[in-house]
């Protein structure tokens, strides 16, 4: 037990150096600022996760990346547990028709500026799950029910596709980047 | 005489079923087996219909005997199962649900699955329904002085699976949990027909995502079943692998998350890294974090070279005393005790009764592990030997979780030392034909049931998750202990919403 104290106290920090943010992210970003006023939100980001059907693989990412191991508060991004406090609605799986006005609900919830990640080939319209009659819009991708700014593909996303999307987000909040034109819309 | 074997004995069993018998029965002897379930003669694993036909998977407990009983239904109704035998209520809500078969005596008519939002109703009759209205669902009703009801769900807090939870408190006290689930309900089975046995099996990999080693198994295990061929032995020890790879990973998990529910941290902090060294070591040996889509219907697609076995060897060399230090933490610090000690004890008349598998069953003295019982292979060639623990508290889940950390620790260095060499995958004919497949997740066994047609189509897939006998139970657990308390028993059941929902 005591071991486990002071190891955990004095060994070097186990937390992966952080990826460079994912280029595509921030070309699908710069598209969506362009399209409204810019809002800073500073360096920090609150972000509240919705699963809206998924299989859960997309929330054991998610898990991982809450772990110490990608230490996601030193890059000021942290889960809050309501839509209320929340910069970023972090939303997974095939949106389902049982969920949809849950997802709908928190969205509103959610005071602007507001941004909407879907997270994972599911949440994206591609995933395994399609068509089916339980899915919102039958593909259940989450901009059937509200508007989506990043994309976030992988079944499931690993931890640094993840950070990768996330850290572009900063960036693009941050005002680093300058809206770019015509970035055509991704499909599929 | 056994009750499997006496009631069925003199009928023939269905020629097409493999590797359990299925018999066709008429309705007096569907009553009788009816009635040896509420005596506890015969668990019932899994209840679900076709369109003209129930069917139940009843397990006899020792010696360890299965069968499927199905029920032609003519006109559309069969005798509940539930009337007698109350596990058996939220199969037959979600059939009256999905198939539109008429359980006759059911208790509760409810709807379960269909929350009143799709284009359509029974999805899985040959004639689905029209749009139902989404009617307000009735919780069930509660009297009593001083009792409120506190509503939670279906998006909770955390990062975790949305659900809906009611409880009655009297006072800090929980007097009645009701669930009320189907939020993620995707269509699995809809989508499954028609489905050829590749997108079929990555379709079943995903019902539950932390579990999809072990549904690709089950899935592999029932479409071999029904096509009649065998893997060879050196992919059947690399799924064992990955499917010990992968209980490794959750139960590490949860320990840390009970751990942090009991408010915890360092614990958590821990098993977050040493699960995340056992992710990478399975994308390091299959190229995918958890192994998705490995395990396929006649072998595995992964064949290691000595090199990436001598590294997972190293690894799983380490893991054990860094996972040692884990357990004394928990095991001297009366403060986490304290917490999960007594708490939401599950009493194991009931966990017997609602044949309850994986750590929610063995913590309450059922002694069920399909590794064991059903699935032997190929642990029989490994000396396997199932965990056990008997006050069906939060504690004693944390410690089932623990043996059996300690024991895929075993396993895993076993499978390694003795990996058989020779081919990993035989091609899979196409057949019509009927198939039963199990795998022992980390939740406990995953169970599928397969119907394919002489294309290799899936006609009729139905992926059974353990969850759906033990969320019923969580119900019970949580009685008597405070409000506050429900996440540490919610993560010690661990239940998957998604596998239940469909
Ligand atoms: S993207 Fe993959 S892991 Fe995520 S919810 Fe869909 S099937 Fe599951």
């Amino acid at each position: 037990m005591l071991r486990l104290y002071l190891r955990s106290l004095f060994a070097p920090p186990v937390s992966e150096p952080p990826p460079e943010p994912d280029p595509r992210a921030l070309d699908e970003l710069a598209r969506a600022l362009a399209q409204r006023a810019r809002h800073r939100l500073g360096r920090s980001l609150a972000i509240r996760q919705v699963d809206a059907g998924s299989c859960n693989g997309c929330e054991l990412e998610i898990h991982a990346l809450d772990s110490a191991v990608y230490a996601l508060e030193r890059h000021g991004i942290r889960f809050v547990a309501s839509p209320k406090h929340a910069d970023v609605l972090l939303v997974t799986g095939p949106v389902t028709r049982n969920m949809a006005f849950a997802l709908q609900r928190a969205f509103d919830c959610t005071p602007p500026p507001r941004w909407v990640v879907a997270a994972g080939d599911c949440a994206c319209g591609c995933g395994v799950f399609a068509p089916s009659y339980a899915l919102a819009g039958e593909d259940g991708a989450v901009e059937r029910v509200i508007p989506v700014d990043l994309h976030i593909r992988g079944c499931p996303p690993t931890p640094l596709d993840l950070l990768r999307g996330l850290l572009a987000l900063l960036e693009a909040a941050d005002g680093r980047i300058a809206p770019a034109a015509g970035v055509p819309p991704r499909t599929g | 005489m056994d009750p499997l074997l006496s009631r069925l004995a003199g009928l023939s069993p269905e020629p097409d079923h493999r590797p359990w018998p299925r018999y066709r029965v008429d309705v007096g002897l569907w009553l009788r087996l009816r009635e040896d379930l509420a005596a506890g003669r015969l668990d019932l694993l899994a209840e679900f219909a076709e369109p003209e036909e129930v069917h139940a998977v009843l397990f006899r407990p020792s010696p360890p005997g299965l069968a499927v009983a199905s029920l032609p239904c003519p006109d559309g109704r069969f005798p509940a199962l539930a009337a007698l035998h109350l596990p058996a209520v939220r199969f037959e809500r979600a059939i009256r649900d999905l198939v539109g078969l008429e359980p006759e005596g059911l208790p509760d008519r409810r709807p379960w699955l269909d929350h009143g939002r799709w284009p359509l109703t029974r999805p899985l009759a040959s004639a689905p329904g029209p749009a139902a209205d989404a009617a307000d669902y009735p919780f069930l009703p509660v009297e009593g002085e001083g009792l409120h009801q506190i509503p939670v769900g279906p998006i909770h807090a955390g990062i975790i699976e949305p659900g809906h939870f009611r409880f009655t408190a009297a006072g800090e006290t929980v007097v009645r949990l009701e669930e009320r689930l189907g939020w993620v309900h995707k269509g699995i089975e809809a989508r499954l027909r028609g489905t050829g046995i590749d997108d079929a099996a990555r379709i079943v990999a995903r019902v539950s995502g932390d579990s999809t080693v072990a549904w690709s198994w089950a899935f592999a295990r029932a479409v071999e079943a029904a096509c009649g061929v065998e893997p060879p032995p050196r992919a059947e020890w690399l799924r064992a692998l990955l499917l010990e790879l992968e209980r490794l990973a959750n139960h590490i998990g949860d320990i840390g998350a009970i751990c942090n529910d009991a408010a915890f941290r360092l614990i958590h902090a821990h098993c977050g890294i040493l699960r995340e060294r056992v992710r990478r070591a399975t994308a390091e040996l299959t190229g995918h974090r958890f192994a998705m889509d490995r395990v396929v219907p006649g072998g595995v697609r992964i064949d290691p070279d000595a090199a990436a076995l001598a590294r997972l060897r190293r690894l799983a060399d380490e893991l054990g005393p860094a996972f040692e230090e884990i357990v004394a933490a928990y095991d001297d610090t009366p403060s986490l005790l304290d917490r999960t000690a007594g708490t939401g004890r599950l009493d194991p008349a009931l966990a017997r009764r609602f044949a309850a598998g994986g750590h929610v069953g063995r913590a309450s003295g059922r002694a069920f592990d399909s590794r064991a019982q059903l699935a032997p292979s190929p642990y029989d060639a490994l000396g396997f030997s199932p965990a056990l623990r008997e006050a069906g508290d939060v504690d004693a889940r944390v410690w089932v979780r623990i043996d059996e950390v300690r024991e895929s620790l075993r396993l895993i260095a076993a499978i390694l030392d003795g990996l058989p060499g020779g081919p990993v995958r035989v091609e899979v004919p196409r057949r019509a034909g009927c198939g039963l497949g199990i795998a022992e997740s980390f939740r406990g066994e995953v169970l599928v049931w397969l119907r394919l047609d002489a294309e290799g189509r899936v006609v009729r897939c139905h992926p059974r998750d353990p969850s759906w006998l033990q969320w019923p139970l969580l119900e019970a657990a949580i009685e008597g202990n405070i409000v506050a308390d429900f996440p540490l028993c919610n993560k010690s059941f661990n239940c998957s919403y998604s596998g239940h929902d469909l």
